[in-house]
């Protein structure tokens, strides 16, 4: 007879997946956030690897993390703590038990619970014999035991064998989600179609993972998480780098101008011009260039030719970068520049997060060099400022860098699907040939952006350069007092951006005793502790900044407002310097973090709660 | 139609002042393109003349065409995508020996190894000009410069010797004082299909005054230069009494009739095979032992680039179903929620 197991209702459950990078994590991650997406649950993942393609096996440093949390109510962040760990060896467990929450449920691969691995994860006593787990629901599964036992009839080599383990896992939470497993059969159908032995041997680990847990009685609940309160419409899991790369291809198509990528691989960048290479069928020209400069300078040549030029990075290739961006500004031509954020200076910490290139992206250039910075704040919201980032860079002739960073970049949500007919309307101002009130630096009276001619065109001939530009006609000058005036044009020319961008939105009571400014990537994890917080009574409110240069125009109401200002970032606080700069009138208190990880939701509110105490409301 | 074979060099000059110094060799080089363009019969609006940075860079001021000053070292880049993203215009790149064996080495090796479908003129003073006389990568080592007070300490580069391991296809080398020679290269450069390399050896009248003058000089030219064409004898001298053989791994100048050595002995040039090692041996020949290489030296048909890239998007259109962005984004693991979701 089965024991009947409890069934508890949740309205969201974080998991977190932990092992050696070769153990297959991230694969079991983005399947587990798929067939919860496909179910209609909301969710936020947060995948955290190594910087080592293979690190040392089973070090601690050598653990790769993939963490997802999934609701029925609206998630924008993916968890302080894990309700579900699955460990697949000492070094996972002990990298991740300050992770998990009181009372989890952690799934330990008992397998690889032996002497070679404590040693290897410097656990002095035995984690699973000293008592420090009691107070959790821990299973030990020889998920790797049993995996080679189910694969031994398709005769596959040690190595293949081991890589299907991670569907045990994946067999283990389908049961303890209630969920069915033919999901789970089709996303590994499609994975692995072109090869029918795979398949069949990684639905036959899948299914053993699953009976495992049924017949077990080792799990005393099971969860359900309802699908989520979304509106209707047609939606799918996203990643960052995937929506950049998929805003884009929208703007390409709304503007009617090709998609032209000059980029050169760089973590945690890569990924958005390795997907828009697979786009050749839309006409995409996505060119590696042998370096990062290459990369920018043939963005800035395929604008000229009249495409989008779109360079993606990440800090380090911002930096080379730096003077391809200038000449885009003195050229006045549209390019959209990508820097994913990761660790600085220098090389850093590649795989893990910070808002490292706020000041750069604003300052980083010779002379007086305004670029329109943007930055975008979910996975999902990727798409709409990749999209955003064209439309003004076209718009205004003008290059835009967009900032994302290494959590939005690898991190996923759900994401409506939008028409591409109710996407904003892109002006390309380009002219007719022979138009004969055509001068290179003739400009538009109300955008101040001048006039897109490209080669090809007839009586349109011009030569730009690097070289100051005399006003109107476009030759070159030396005139000390033009050289003033081109310096206000292109720096009017950003002001007026100002006109065509939205307002900005507080999350809130528009006044209150304690407004939270945060700007990008740290969205989630502010966006909920703040609402916690309201929820709890608190009159504090949330500022998320997409738009930093220009501002909303309505920034300095919105600060006036509050009684306290608390700029909270992933660096020593880049925002609260510009902020103090544009805005010296206000007081700012900041709240920093610089250890490559995301902001935890008990150490804001934590901060916000001091705050607030010392102001005496 | 309009009748494009009526264009004239006129008609691709500029009405603004040309700010090379007086006797810089480039004013020469500016007027054997405007001679050469007419006769490529491509439309005035469908030339694109890119550069860098330095004296040679002031270039695409002075052409009516279409024009990009870009950064120093990186028009090779700038051309590239110009080129990729609109491969039916006329791409030139207008370089120097600073700009692209120096800060834009890195782009120019790639642009050979693409092959795409560009033309460069390398126009090599083996000095810095514009920053008014520091040495070259192509400075003749132990050169006393402003940089070198002592001489300069590394070898040079050879333009030619550099392409040919970017895998180049074409490589042709002329002298900015004769016209003739350059209007015919350039034309050669502009109707081959993929990356020509053009070396004008120029001169600068201001910080490198005579470097080539062995070369270019009225009285040595004759004996100093080979001009190659492909599938003629490689004949040199005043009355071209002169020529090269093979000898073992070298190429040797003889006088035809000393030593027994008859016209028939005489190498025939062979621009279009691209195994021929002989290639790099003439890129390499040396005053005083051998006369300098001019003409086309190598000229090989390769795909381009460009052509490939663009075979490509029309393969993967015919294959995929997938055919806008609505199509991708609708694409695999996506779910409908209906209105009632959430009740
Ligand atoms: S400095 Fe030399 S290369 Fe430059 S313009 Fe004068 S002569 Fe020509």
């Amino acid at each position: 007879m089965k024991k009947r197991v409890r069934v508890i209702e949740r309205d969201d459950v974080v998991v977190k997946f932990a092992g050696d990078s070769g153990d297959g994590i991230q694969l079991t991650g983005a399947q587990f956030s798929d067939t919860s997406a496909f179910i209609g649950n909301d969710l936020a993942t947060f995948p955290d690897y190594p910087a080592e393609i293979r690190a040392p096996q089973g070090t601690v440093a050598g653990v790769s993390g993939f963490q997802v949390r999934i609701g029925h109510k609206e998630i924008q962040s993916p968890g302080d703590q894990a309700d579900v760990l699955v460990a697949m060896n000492p070094a996972a467990l002990k990298a991740n038990m300050n992770w998990v929450k009181p009372g989890a449920t952690i799934i330990v691969d008992i397998s690889s619970f032996d002497s070679r691995h404590y040693k290897r994860a410097e656990y002095v006593e035995d984690p699973l014999g000293d008592g420090s787990l009691d107070e959790y629901n821990v299973v030990r599964a020889p998920i790797t035991e049993m995996t080679r036992d189910v694969v031994k009839r398709f005769g596959l080599d040690l190595k293949t064998a081991d890589r299907t383990k991670n569907q045990f896992v994946a067999g283990i939470l389908f049961w303890l989600f209630n969920r069915d497993l033919k999901i789970g059969e089709n996303f590994l159908r499609d994975r692995f179609r072109n090869n029918p032995k795979l398949v069949e041997a990684n639905i036959e680990v899948l299914r053993a993972g699953y009976n495992y847990a049924e017949t077990v009685e080792a799990i005393e609940s099971t969860y359900r998480v309802k699908p989520a309160e979304k509106g209707p419409g047609y939606y799918r899991n996203i990643n960052g780098n995937t929506a950049i790369a998929w805003g884009l291809l929208a703007a390409a198509e709304k503007s009617g101008c090709k998609l032209y990528l000059g980029s050169y691989p760089i973590t945690p960048a890569s990924e958005i011009l390795q997907e828009l290479v697979k786009t050749k069928n839309l006409g995409t020209i996505a060119f590696q260039a042998e370096d990062e400069i290459a990369g920018v300078c043939s963005a800035i040549g395929a604008s000229f030719a009249g495409c989008l030029g779109v360079s993606t990075t990440s800090g380090p290739g911002l930096s080379l970068k730096s003077e391809g961006i200038g000449l885009a500004v003195i050229t006045e031509l549209p390019l959209v520049v990508v820097d994913v954020q990761r660790g600085g200076p220098s090389t850093g910490l590649p795989t893990k997060t910070e808002q490292s290139d706020l000041l750069q992206a604003l300052y980083g250039r010779h002379g007086e060099s305004p670029c329109v910075v943007l930055a975008s704040s979910t996975p999902a919201n990727c798409f709409d400022f990749a999209y955003e980032a064209a439309r003004l860079a076209i718009e205004h002739m003008t290059p835009v860098i967009l900032l994302s960073d290494g959590y939005l970049a690898n991190g996923s949500e759900l994401w409506h699907i939008p028409e591409i007919s109710e996407l904003p309307k892109i002006k390309v101002p380009r002219i007719k040939d022979n138009d004969p009130s055509f001068k290179p630096y003739n400009r538009d009276p109300e955008t101040l952006s001048r006039f897109w001619a490209v080669p090809g065109q007839e009586g349109l001939r011009h030569h730009i350069g690097g070289l100051e530009k005399a006003d109107v006609t476009g030759e070159i000058s030396y005139d000390p007092f033009n050289h003033e005036i081109m310096t206000l044009l292109r720096r009017d020319k950003l002001d007026k951006v100002v006109y065509y961008i939205p307002r900005q939105e507080v999350i809130g009571q528009p006044e209150g005793d304690l407004l939270v400014i945060g700007w990008g990537g740290t969205f989630g994890a502010l966006y909920t502790a703040v609402q916690e917080m309201q929820e709890e009574g608190h009159s504090i409110s949330l500022v998320q900044l997409n738009y930093i240069n220009p501002l909303p125009y309505n920034i300095p109401d919105i600060l006036g407002r509050f009684k306290n200002i608390v700029v909270c970032e992933l660096n020593l606080g880049q925002l609260a310097t510009y902020l103090r700069s544009k805005l010296p009138h206000f007081h700012y208190l900041q709240f920093n973090k610089v250890q490559g990880l995301p902001f935890l939701i008990s150490e804001l509110k934590h901060k916000f709660e001091e705050i607030l105490g010392f102001s005496g409301s | 139609m309009e009748n494009y074979s009526k264009t004239t060099a006129k008609d691709f000059k500029m009405d603004n002042d040309v700010r090379w110094c007086p006797g810089c060799g480039c004013h020469a080089v500016l007027s054997a393109m405007q001679k050469v363009l007419p006769e490529t019969g491509i439309k005035k609006e469908n030339i694109v003349f890119v550069s860098g940075i330095g004296c040679s860079s002031r270039f695409p001021y002075y052409i009516n065409t279409y024009g990009f000053h870009g950064l120093h070292g990186r028009g090779a880049a700038i051309a590239t995508g110009i080129k990729l993203a609109n491969p039916g215009l006329s791409v030139w790149l207008v370089t120097g020996d600073g700009d692209s064996m120096a800060i834009g080495g890195n782009h120019f090796i790639h642009l050979l190894r693409r092959n795409l479908d560009i033309n460069i003129l390398l126009i090599n003073n083996k000095i810095y000009g514009l920053t008014k006389g520091q040495f070259s990568p192509t400075t003749p080592k132990g050169s006393i410069t402003k940089t070198s007070p002592s001489g300069t300490i590394a070898s040079p580069f050879l333009p030619g010797e550099l392409a040919m391991g970017a895998q180049g296809n074409f490589f042709a080398r002329v002298v900015d004082n004769d016209l003739e020679m350059m209007q015919k290269v350039f034309i050669a450069a502009a109707s081959h299909k993929g990356t020509s390399l053009v070396e004008v050896l120029q001169n600068c009248v201001i910080f490198n005054d005579a470097v080539h003058s062995e070369i270019t000089s009225k009285e040595l030219r004759d004996e100093n230069q080979i001009y190659l064409e492909h599938g003629k004898s490689m004949l040199f001298g005043k009355n071209k009494e002169k020529g090269l053989i093979q000898d073992d791994s070298r190429l040797k100048a003889v006088t035809i009739g000393q030593n027994g050595i008859k016209k028939e002995d005489i190498l025939i040039h062979n621009a279009v095979d691209r195994e021929d090692t002989k290639h790099y041996m003439l890129v390499r020949m040396m005053l005083p032992e051998n006369p300098i290489a001019m003409g086309v030296i190598r000229s090989c048909e390769a795909y381009t680039y460009e052509d490939t890239y663009y075979q490509q998007i029309e393969a993967s259109r015919n294959k995929s179903t997938v055919g806008n962005v609505n199509d991708l984004f609708m694409s695999g693991n996506i779910f409908k929620l209906e209105n009632h979701n959430g009740n």
